[in-house]
């Protein structure tokens, strides 16, 4: 099992591989296309803005490489909302694999979204051996509304996509590997199941 | 429903914890990880480690013992204590930290808040403020409370969230040590002028405290230190106390 978490400049990449070794799994953090290609999973995790993510990746080239790959791929916060057409946040254009938009939270209460909250999940493989109910960490100030991609859903000032799937990509806007043993067995299913 | 933080403060010093902890089961008492772990497993939403003797020289002690802290560590902590620059923040963060905190640099340079904001992002620079009531105001306070600075409470949170800080840290220090409960009015005040969370510290001795200031004050969190390591108040029975009462909080 060759797990790649994609390193570029908006990424808290120790935490995920941290996460990701207390599972028993190692992982090669890299932006080496050649290694991203072989890699049987891809984790795309994310903290920062997305219009200088975007830039950084149409530098890198990543952005074509992306939605070619055909292996799982899992995006984590940040890496949900650059898997969007576009977002609000500098306006950036961004990978396009869910043809939705990342916006604003609007007024209605304190932004960013952070802290513990629930997600209701369609009980897929992601959230096997999970409550109806579990709750996971957000820490976000943009959100993508519910479409059919839509896999699990939180509320908080609307209720908004906590997390997305579109075939091989995943997408979760909390964080999976700070979520305790919840974000733990999501990234257990990630690595195991899917 | 987005729930209530309770969250456990540890002091450092030297990669230890100082302050006397009266805790089951743990081997090493001292050990900052053992001790977060544990804090981690009975339920704490988060956790603040201040390094109160922080140097640059000790800055290298301190980036080793926050990567230990997020290889073993499965929820978000904060990391503070004589952070000034950016390029600390940056160790830090690289290390694991999720967010990191500053105070007296920050009253001394409001810059910094900016700076942090613009390359780390608004959500991981935490403004830590000790306030305390000088003639009938709330001042700001430096140095670890020893110094009184020209600020003011409500206008430099104000200021700080402008500049781009993404959670204000809240100590009373009237209320600090007293055990007599939150500075509940105060708290309320911030958090209701605020766009960001606000975390309420300082005189926590029972389980009404946390439901008042959670409540009354409106905080989004309410952070300890000695109720918690001397074992006075339990974080399961805490969060079950306040579920009860109807506080939202993770179980």
């Amino acid at each position: 099992m060759k797990i790649v978490i994609i390193k570029y400049n908006a990424g808290n990449v120790f935490s995920v591989a941290s996460a990701l070794r207390r599972l028993g799994y190692d992982s090669i953090i890299s932006r080496d296309a050649k290694a991203i290609k072989q890699a049987d999973k891809i984790i795309f995790p994310g903290v920062g803005e997305a219009s200088g993510a975007m830039s950084f990746l149409r530098e890198t080239g990543l952005d074509i490489l992306i939605p070619k790959l055909e292996k799982p791929f899992l995006g984590i916060c940040l890496g949900l909302q650059l898997l969007c057409q576009y977002s609000e946040e500098g306006n950036a254009e961004c990978l396009g694999i869910f043809d939705q938009k990342a916006k604003l939270f609007p007024p209605g209460n304190k932004i960013p979204h952070m802290g513990w909250n629930e997600i209701k999940h369609n009980g897929g493989k992601l959230f096997t051996g999970l409550t109806d109910k579990p709750f996971v960490y957000f820490v976000h100030s943009y959100y993508a509304g519910l479409s059919e991609f839509t896999i699990a859903e939180t509320d908080y000032i609307l209720p908004f996509s906590s997390a997305l799937r579109k075939d091989n990509f995943y997408a979760l806007q909390f964080h999976p590997e700070k979520s305790g043993k919840t974000g733990e067995q999501i990234l257990k299913n990630f690595i195991e199941l899917i | 429903m987005l729930t209530k933080r309770i969250i456990p403060c540890l002091d450092i010093k030297d990669g230890k914890t100082v302050k006397g902890i009266n805790f089951i089961n743990l081997r090493d008492a001292g050990d900052p990880v053992e001790l977060g772990a544990r804090y981690a497993e009975l339920g704490a939403d988060e956790l603040v480690f201040l390094d109160i003797a922080a140097t640059l020289e000790r800055r290298k002690t301190l980036t080793e013992l926050v990567k230990r802290i997020a290889r073993d560590i499965n929820i978000p902590f904060t990391v503070g204590g004589g952070i000034d620059s950016a390029s600390a923040v940056e160790d830090l963060l690289n290390s694991g930290a999720d967010k990191i905190t500053i105070n007296s640099s920050a009253v001394k340079n409001p810059g910094l808040i900016d700076e942090l904001a613009v390359r780390f992002g608004s959500q991981c620079v935490v403004l830590s403020i000790d306030a305390k009531r000088i003639n009938g105001v709330e001042k700001v306070f430096t140095n670890g409370g020893r110094n009184e600075s020209e600020k003011f409470l409500l206008l430099w949170a104000k200021e700080a969230v402008e500049r781009g800080a993404g959670e204000i840290l809240l100590t009373s220090m009237d209320a600090d040590g007293t055990k007599n409960g939150f500075a509940v009015v105060t708290t309320r005040t911030l958090s209701e002028i605020l766009p960001v969370p606000v975390v309420a510290s300082g005189g926590a001795g029972k389980e009404e405290h946390f439901f008042d200031v959670l409540t009354k004050g409106k905080a989004d969190a309410a952070l300890a230190a000695s109720v918690f390591h001397f074992g006075e108040i339990k974080i399961p029975e805490l969060k079950k106390f306040l579920k009860n009462k109807g506080v939202p909080v993770r179980i």
